[in-house]
């Protein structure tokens, strides 16, 4: 490729600028969180003193471990249980192409722009009517329908691209349906399983709206929710609000960074796929 | 919260579709087809009961007046009539689309202009931990997104001691509580989150034309201008629409930041159909008017989305 210097160094100096844009506010965030709790201090300035212990205050008064606790149990309620229905279905459509699968793809077609607002009045009285409302079930089961069409839709995407040939040759093997599936797509499909799991999880753990409405107690909320509550409490005390602010969205971080890679491929393909 | 849309050519792509009538006359035969609906029922049981159902019935309580507990009144098309003629309701939609200017606009042209120039060193090392930095935002919680900007945007935030930094003082003030620039400022808050995931769809976009375009333009003498219009913005329809696609919706479905850096003030001057419909139905009790509002909102995320599709599926169908 033909790349002048010139060009390369504006590349170079315009990448910075983005990525000093996207990391000062969280060198902010941070400084802010070591100066004296009760204090008002001004944009990024080093504390003469650093109060570490703002962090572990801020750990034990926004609940930290129960927080963790909790939204660790609303991922675990959603998330396999998604993969395992959007899978499924996403079989059903893509691969089996079982009659009428067109009405059901298009159904599910019409779920992927909805506005979560638009359906949280009813929603919250048909969870208080079954009894749930103020239990995790609250945000768990509603999210699951919510998260079924990019579920259904992005597995069909996996299933419809499998060669035909594969299943036949299962079939003149002797294999059920079940067998098929189980057997031989559902190993294939692994990647396109732990992508959507990957997304699956950030956006249940980061989902605030179903959280702060049908759920009062803090403690039984996901990891945004709880952080609405927080910030009303310590809205007034900055140093504090940072620290935790920072506590709750480290664990999203920590888990980024880990699985960057695959983080960044789910999020582009999840942006684009469907 | 990225609700996604196209398929676009990518590796992973589903191989061009077999004619319909072929793949029928396949399928058809084998007995017991209908059976795989078992497969999908569990699915559409969890979605329609907590999907469409209360999709339907929002449908329902927007032509009654109901305050959750009593009993409710049929009043028709009252409450839609309320939400194009109470400056409340029609405000917030006003505003809604006044904030796709940052939501949309900024990250997708900002992000276009970025991609282009960084696109011939997007193999770099230093392009590589960009790729990581650039999606904080799209990680953390919008609800964090909104803490760390309130910070900032407050009259001793970041943004302020820049101001005063370059000489600017006489423009500080506490952004987000200013009634002319509250929405800018929760605007800014919203093209913050989404500027890196347009940038890297974009970039993503751009590596997969053809380099050997590239080298042809520049051989006949075009300059980087002529580039970008005549080579990277037509390959990038598809791409393009995606972004559009998800900071339309992000613009118009805008909740958390809001409820967390203004709660629509001040004086509902960043009020948004999102919160205000969380108000209506939660704090005033006005179902029938928060529901109004909530079929407003789905069918304007659905006009404004469905053309964008189109838009895009013309070139790549």
């Amino acid at each position: 490729m033909i790349v002048t210097s010139r060009e390369a160094w504006t590349g170079r100096v315009l990448l910075v600028l983005l990525m000093a844009f996207t990391i000062v506010p969280f060198i902010s965030l941070f400084v802010t969180a070591l100066h004296p709790s009760g204090t008002y201090p001004s944009g990024i300035q080093w504390p003469q003193d650093p109060q570490w212990g703002n962090f572990g205050r801020a750990f034990t008064s926004a609940n930290m471990g129960e927080l963790l606790w909790s939204s660790g149990l609303i991922v675990l309620g959603v998330v396999p249980a998604a993969l395992v229905l959007g899978t499924m279905a996403g079989f059903a459509f893509g691969h089996l192409r079982v009659p009428g699968h067109r009405i059901g793809f298009f159904a599910f077609v019409l779920g992927l722009t909805l506005p979560f607002e638009g359906i949280i009045t009813p929603l919250y009285y048909q969870v208080r009517d079954m009894g749930l409302l103020n239990t995790r079930w609250a945000i768990i089961l509603p999210l699951l329908g919510l998260f079924m069409p990019f579920s259904v839709i992005w597995m069909r995407a996996h299933f419809a691209g499998m060669p035909n040939d594969l299943s036949e040759a299962a079939r003149i093997d002797g294999a059920s349906t079940w067998q098929l599936f189980w057997r031989v797509h559902v190993p294939l499909a692994r990647p396109a399983i732990s992508a959507l799991g990957i997304l699956l999880f950030l956006w249940t753990w980061n989902q605030f709206l179903l959280a702060i409405v049908l759920v009062d107690d803090p403690a039984k909320r996901t990891m945004a929710g709880a952080l609405g509550a927080f910030q009303g409490q310590y809205g007034t005390d900055i140093p504090l609000l940072c620290a935790g602010s920072l506590l709750i969205l480290a664990p999203t971080v920590i888990v980024f960074v880990i699985f960057q890679r695959q983080f960044t491929a789910a999020l582009l393909q999840g942006a684009l796929k469907g | 919260m990225a609700s996604p849309l196209t398929s676009v050519r990518s590796d992973t792509a589903p191989p061009p579709p077999v004619p319909t009538s072929r793949r029928r006359a396949r399928r058809a035969r084998r007995p017991g087809a209908w059976l795989g609906w078992l497969f999908a029922a569990p699915a559409v049981v969890v979605y329609a009961v907590f999907v469409l159902r209360p999709l339907l019935l929002t449908v329902q309580y927007s032509f009654y007046q109901w305050n959750g507990i009593g009993a409710s009144t049929w009043v028709g098309l009252d409450n839609y009539r309320r939400v194009v003629t109470d400056p409340e309701l029609y405000g917030s939609i006003l505003n809604a689309f006044e904030l796709i200017v940052f939501f949309s606009f900024i990250p997708v042209i900002l992000g276009l202009l970025v991609a282009a120039t960084i696109r011939r060193i997007a193999e770099s090392r230093l392009a590589v931990v960009a790729r990581t930095v650039l999606f904080l935002p799209q990680v953390i919680p919008l609800v964090s997104a909104g803490i760390i900007w309130t910070w900032l945007l407050s009259s001793r935030g970041l943004v302020n001691q820049l101001l005063d930094l370059i000489g600017l003082g006489g423009t500080t003030r506490a952004w987000l509580g200013d009634f002319d620039t509250a929405l800018p400022a929760v605007g800014v808050i919203g093209a913050w989150v989404l500027l890196g995931l347009c940038t890297l769809l974009l970039l993503a976009g751009m590596s997969k034309i053809d380099p050997g375009q590239y080298e042809a333009a520049r051989i006949d003498g075009a300059g980087a201008i002529r580039e970008f219009f005549s080579i990277t913005l037509p390959s990038l329809r598809a791409e393009i629409s995606v972004c559009i696609t998800l900071t339309v919706i992000a613009a118009l479905a805008s909740f958390d930041i809001i409820y967390i850096s203004t709660q629509g003030g001040p004086g509902g001057s960043t009020m948004v159909p999102g919160l205000q419909i969380f108000y209506l139905a939660f704090s005033d009790r006005r179902i029938g008017a928060a529901s109004a509002l909530a079929v407003a909102l789905v069918v304007l995320v659905l006009v404004v989305v469905i053309p964008i599709q189109r838009l895009a599926k013309d070139n790549t169908a």
